[in-house]
């Protein structure tokens, strides 16, 4: 134990202390109350998404509800007993609105879940206690309720030169910290022993008021008896020594600079409630499901702090404390400087409330009526901030946003230290919280009206595209009516259905197409979105992150939705070409297919979501281990799917003659899912390359997956050409020779918006390779036609060729297959590299010339390929017979 | 239970009122009304009760033609105090019409026509009195002496001056004489020792009464130092600015100028240093700011009293700077919390 040097910060006030009431009686440990209301939003950042449902049956620390994103968070359940319902209900919450709760109704009994501490929490990787921390639904307990693991990775960032620990409570009234460090001092140097070994920071240490001398000297003997190196500052009472970034300049001399992070000058600070939080869910196995809190104030007989659960109704505490509810005129949620009041005493205690105070019209009268600014400067001397708070208060009044802004307005912390000594009585407070909202609202509409601009940039761009394709369009229709008179059959036998479930199955397939497509655009916003969330999450733009989660979910719901109409129309299409046998005995076993889908289905985001992290830093080992441990799990959990999907038909009761046949389909359906998958693996490691092009361990990958591409597409050529005589098989593999060219066709048309794109941009920045890129444009949209028609095509030419037989063809099948394959590969390696290319283009348009031939060139290498890719494709397609996509 | 809904903070340091604030600079300057009283007689006083009632009457009558509430802003005491201060700028036997004008013009169109307080951009007092300075300049140069030099041997009683501001007092000139500064200003070429020897409102006695005068204010502005109802910025910078600048044209000149001991200890400088340029509603704001505008009005001071037309220059002095202070606060702001640099100026944007 040492004593740190102190520093000192400017302005500041001496409010009267008011602590000592709360501290005559010792901690109180409430009863149960008659319900716990829990709010899902008990911290800054997405809601968390209840799992359990209304009756369900919890025990004590329980997970109730998981978080929702990258900034949010766990909830428990702080009692056994049951759910009563999941609705809205008034909340703790400045603005007084409500919001959605789960409320439970305890048994009594206290039973708890199993509790699993975390050992070998030193030795396990940070990444996994983070993780576990997470879910034990630690936040900042101290003021805003900031999720710890997400403040903990940014303090990462940089390496750590200062620890702080914030027990200085410098708000009037509240004792609870005081209280918490007297009660639980072994717990909190262990709390902090845990985090100082996950940030290993070059100090730590606790910085503590004066005005608590018990508190100072429990602290100073559990820290000798341990020979600690923690470090005790205790700073002089003076309020608002307690916020953070006081407390950080009175502990360290350093300022944070304006708009950053304490963690972007190597300092994290946390509360001691929260490290006393971390001690109990890494030693104990305890999630966070209950606070100190403080009750006090003069209408209660019985001031005292409680150790509380989370979700307990303030009426129950106030009874509790002997409230004289005849008195109450004033019911502050925090202290009296930067709490904020409450409409009833019917919202529940949640994870950031530290302090009640139900106080009379005599201990907190009705503010004095505000008089004129006589800019008399007090509110200088004391703000903390070196604001000129006069100046922002006329501006403000003048509504000049954009002085106020020069003024540094945000720069506020709005502490309240102006308010409480203006002889005026300003509210100044609440005119900085209007003006910034207006600031906000003003800058939120001009970029509304940017992005009202760039959508109808971009809407033009679309329309003129559109006119262009549909030009190329007509142009060959020209074409083909010319050659219609000499190559009629083309056309002819387009008309003539082959069987009945043809024909429906065409429309149906057109569709399918078209919400493919629309799948596609809006996976690509989601993507987008996510990129934008990713990158607002690692500036830790709280008000952006908010916003751009609700758009991605919003999007994600949209894919859901979209990916659900695909498979309705896809199935519709399967049940048309396909006999009606496979799909009725699926349904006895679909329950524990079901939940297999889910599994994997959850694995699978568990998955995307560490390969994103993994992009972030590739160097991480960890991750890595992790990312393959998730790809086991996935790959367990489809072959338990596919396990499932294959048992049902077998362990049912349907005719026998069906169900070999559904088994192969079955397997079939399997390797290209496996197919499909690993396409998808390919796609995004190849655009990880493409980001980071030097990574040979990305590029081992990249190979790797194209190698288990390789192999899964081989399988499932040999199963298709295995596939009994029977039709089916072969229809599915004209099915997928179609499905190939849909999706050279997609690609193709994706390949025409890239160019579009950076036609685009090529014509904002007027770069003289506009031409160029117009021509690569039209190429483009050509080859996009070419592939279109040749995707009419094969319906035809399938159906023309249909008595052909089939086994003879096989092996030649599989060689072609192979060739396809590779051409394949180098293909998709050309457009990594025009990717590449692309993205360099972006960057440096000065070097836009050499970069442009070399795209050029890459474009060839791919025309090339995807030329041969066809032309082998096209090889392949006659030699094979018979009519329609099954899938 | 009807809750109050309030936003922080949810305190207010009590007791600390906008009308404390004026009512503790009024009470500051109780020693140095004390001591005038004591050497020139009652005039201060019957000036300040007339100053008052004219303040407040002007006060409620553009109050209440503006359609405010008259006693709640009454009660700021604001308009009290600028009939105190200007009560103690008078001349002890000044006619009531001259108070009263001064008083009129300072409330009426310093202050209410500007929108009230703390909208004025100009020292309402020092209005008033720059305005009756103007006008009247025979009166208002007519200063009680000290009774050791006067031809009538004592200061004025309570029903002469009474009768000096009311009526007329016939032998008003036995009382009267020049201040020191107004003195020392029209002792021409003569050099500084000899004007010393020689001129009236030179002597001992007199420069003792206007030192004991100065000595009172700085009494008092002390106390509201001490009371944190001022800073030591304006004053500390105001003074030292005028003991410099008077102290370098001494140190040239010994012969013709004045100690700098002379130029702080005379007229309206304590005065003016404490209760006059600290006036927070048309001064500068910042405590960089304040120091700026109280050396400027140091440097007027001396610059008015040296080679202007009017013996002090405390009024023009602080005038003049308010002129400046809007200015002076956009280039004085503090340095904000996490900000590498202080912001200058007014170009809004640029940042650091
Ligand atoms: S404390 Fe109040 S009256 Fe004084 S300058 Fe600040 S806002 Fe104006
Ligand atoms: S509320 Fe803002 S302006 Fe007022 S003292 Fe605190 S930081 Fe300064």
């Amino acid at each position: 134990m040492q004593t740190a040097t102190v520093f000192s910060f400017h302005g500041g006030i001496h409010p009267p202390e008011n602590k000592a009431q709360s501290l005559r009686l010792p901690l109180g440990r409430p009863s149960l109350p008659n319900e716990l209301i829990l709010p899902l939003g008990q911290h800054i950042g997405q809601s968390s998404r209840p799992l359990i449902n209304v009756g369900d049956k919890v025990l004590k620390g329980q997970t109730i509800a998981i978080n929702n994103g990258f900034l949010s968070s766990f909830l428990h359940a702080p009692t056994s007993g049951t759910i009563k319902a999941i609705e809205e209900r008034p909340i703790a919450h400045p603005s007084g609105l409500s919001d959605v709760c789960i409320v439970i109704t305890p048994d009594g009994e206290e039973q708890w879940d199993t509790l699993t501490p975390l050992q070998h929490w030193n030795t396990l990787s940070k990444t996994d206690v983070l993780a576990y921390l997470a879910e034990m639904g630690i936040v900042g307990m101290g003021g805003a309720g900031f999720p710890t693991q997400v403040k903990l990775q940014g303090a990462h960032k940089h390496p750590l030169t200062h620890f702080i620990i914030n027990a200085a409570e410098c708000e009037p009234y509240i004792t609870a910290d005081d209280m918490l460090i007297r009660e639980k001092t072994i717990e909190l140097v262990l709390g902090i022993e845990a985090l100082q070994h996950l940030v290993e920071a070059e100090q730590v240490i606790i910085g503590i008021e004066d005005n608590k001398p018990t508190a100072i000297a429990e602290l100073n003997k559990v820290l000798s008896d341990r020979l600690s190196t923690i470090q005790v500052a205790v700073v002089p009472t003076k309020y608002p020594s307690g916020g953070e970034k006081q407390l950080i300049q009175l502990i360290t001399g350093k300022e944070v600079p304006s708009g950053q992070y304490p963690a972007d000058i190597g300092i994290l600070c946390q509360n001691v409630g929260t490290c006393v939080a971390v001690h109990d869910a890494i030693f104990l196995g305890k999630p966070l499901i209950s606070r100190f809190t403080t009750l006090t104030g003069d209408v209660l007989k019985a001031p005292q702090n409680v150790e509380v659960l989370l979700g307990t109704p303030i009426s129950h505490l106030l009874d509790y404390a002997e409230n004289d509810s005849k008195k109450l005129k004033r019911l502050v949620m925090g202290g009296p400087m930067m709490g904020f009041t409450l409409d009833s005493a019917n919202v529940p205690i949640v994870k950031t409330s530290n302090c009640v105070l139900a106080a009379s019209k005599k201990e907190l009268p009705q503010p004095a009526p505000e008089q004129a600014c006589i800019r008399c400067g007090m509110c200088e001397q004391a703000c903390p901030a070196s604001l000129l708070p006069q100046q922002l208060l006329w501006f403000s009044k003048s509504q000049e946003l954009e002085k106020a802004e020069h003024y540094n307005l945000f720069d506020c912390i709005e502490c309240g230290a102006c308010s409480y000594v203006c002889p005026s009585s300003i509210p100044l407070v609440q005119y900085y919280r209007h003006t910034k909202s207006s600031i906000r609202e003003a800058r939120e509409a001009a970029v509304k009206s940017d992005l009202a601009k760039q959508r109808f940039e971009a809407r033009k761009a679309r329309q003129d595209a559109e006119a262009a394709e549909k030009e190329a369009k007509r142009v060959a229709r020209q074409k083909a009516s010319a050659n219609k008179t000499t190559d009629g059959k083309k056309v002819a036998p387009k008309v003539t259905p082959a069987t009945a479930a043809a024909a429906t199955a065409t429309p149906a397939g057109d569709d399918s197409k078209k919400l493919k497509i629309d799948l596609a655009i809006a996976k690509t916003k989601l993507k987008k979105l996510q990129k934008q969330l990713l990158a607002a999450q690692e500036s830790e733009h709280t008000e952006e992150i908010g916003t751009l989660q609700l758009q991605a979910n919003e999007q994600e719901k949209a894919v859901a939705l979209l990916e659900e109409q695909l498979a309705k129309v896809e199935e519709q299409l399967t049940k048309a070409v396909a006999s009606a046998p496979a799909a009725s005995p699926k349904a006895p076993a679909s329950d524990e297919l079901k939940k297999a889908k889910v599994d994997v289905a959850l694995s699978g985001t568990k998955l995307k979501k560490t390969q994103k992290q993994l992009a972030e830093s590739p160097d991480d080992a960890e991750l890595q281990a992790k990312v393959a441990g998730f790809e086991k799990e996935l790959a367990d959990a489809q072959a338990r799917l596919s396990k499932l999907a294959a048992d049902a038909p077998a362990s049912s009761t349907a005719p026998k003659a069906a169900a070999p046949k559904a088994a192969v389909s079955d397997e079939l359906k399997k390797a290209k899912v496996d197919v499909a998958l690993l396409g998808v693996k390919l796609k995004k490691t190849q655009k990880q390359l493409a980001d980071a092009p030097d990574d040979s361990e990305l590029q081992a990958k990249v190979a790797g997956f194209e190698k288990e591409l390789g192999e899964a597409q081989a399988r499932l050529a040999t199963l298709t050409s295995q596939a009994p005589v029977a039709q089916p098989a072969a229809t599915a593999s004209a099915g997928d020779e179609l499905k190939k060219l849909k999706i050279d066709t997609a690609i193709a048309k994706a390949a025409v918006k890239k160019v579009e794109k950076a036609l685009k941009k090529a014509e904002d920045l007027n770069s003289p390779e506009l031409d160029t890129i117009r021509q690569q444009l039209q190429d483009a949209q050509k080859r996009a036609d070419d592939l279109e028609k040749a995707l009419a095509n094969p319906t035809t030419v399938a159906s023309s060729a249909a008595p052909a037989a089939s086994a003879p063809a096989s092996d030649e099948t599989a060689r072609n297959a192979e060739h396809i394959k590779k051409q394949k590969i180098a293909a998709a390696l050309a457009k990594a590299q025009i990717n590449k290319l692309n993205k360099r283009l972006a960057d440096s348009p000065q070097d836009a010339d050499s970069i442009q031939l070399e795209i050029t060139a890459a474009k060839q290498k791919q025309q090339d390929a995807e030329a041969q890719l066809t032309q082998l494709q096209a090889q392949l397609t006659p030699s094979q017979d018979n009519t329609q996509e099954n899938r | 239970m009807a809750l109050l809904r309030v936003t922080s903070p949810h305190t207010q340091r009590a007791g600390r009122r906008t009308s404390w604030v004026m009512l503790m600079v009024i009470l500051a300057t109780v020693p140095g009304i004390a001591m005038q009283t004591w050497l020139f007689g009652w005039g201060t006083i019957i000036n300040i009760v007339i100053a008052a009632i004219a303040a407040l009457a002007s006060e409620a009558l553009i109050l209440s033609i503006r359609r405010r509430a008259v006693a709640f802003f009454l009660k700021d005491y604001s308009a009290l105090l600028t009939a105190v201060l200007l009560g103690i700028a008078l001349p002890p036997t000044v006619a009531w019409w001259v108070t009263v004008t001064a008083v009129a013009f300072a409330i009426i169109f310093a202050k209410q026509l500007y929108g009230g307080l703390g909208n004025n951009p100009f020292n309402p007092a020092m209005v008033g009195y720059a305005i009756v300075l103007v006008s009247f300049p025979v009166p208002m140069t007519q200063w009680v002496g000290a009774h050791e030099l006067l031809s009538s041997g004592a200061i004025p009683t309570f029903s002469q001056s009474l009768q000096a501001i009311f009526q007329h007092l016939p032998n008003i000139d036995s009382y009267t004489m020049a201040t020191p500064l107004d003195a020392f200003k029209h002792k021409n070429e003569l050099p500084s020792a000899e004007a010393f020897n020689t001129i009236d409102a030179l002597q001992t006695a007199s420069l003792n009464s206007w030192l004991w005068i100065n000595g009172a204010y700085l009494l008092g502005g002390v106390m509201l130092l001490w009371l944190r109802v001022i800073t030591w910025h304006t004053p500390a910078a105001l003074l030292a600015a005028l003991a410099a600048i008077a102290g370098a044209f001494y140190l040239i000149d010994p012969s013709h100028a004045a100690t700098p001991l002379f130029h702080l200890t005379t007229g309206a400088a304590m005065f003016g240093a404490f209760f006059i340029a600290t006036d927070p509603v048309s001064s500068c704001t910042s405590n960089r700011g304040k120091l700026v505008y109280g050396a400027g009005i140091g440097i007027l001071i001396y610059i008015i009293r040296t080679w202007g037309g009017y013996p002090d220059g405390v009024a023009f002095g602080v005038l003049l700077m308010n002129f400046a202070a809007p200015l002076i606060d956009y280039y004085t702001q503090p340095r904000t919390y996490g900000h590498q640099k202080a912001k200058k100026g007014l170009k809004i944007g640029e940042d650091n």
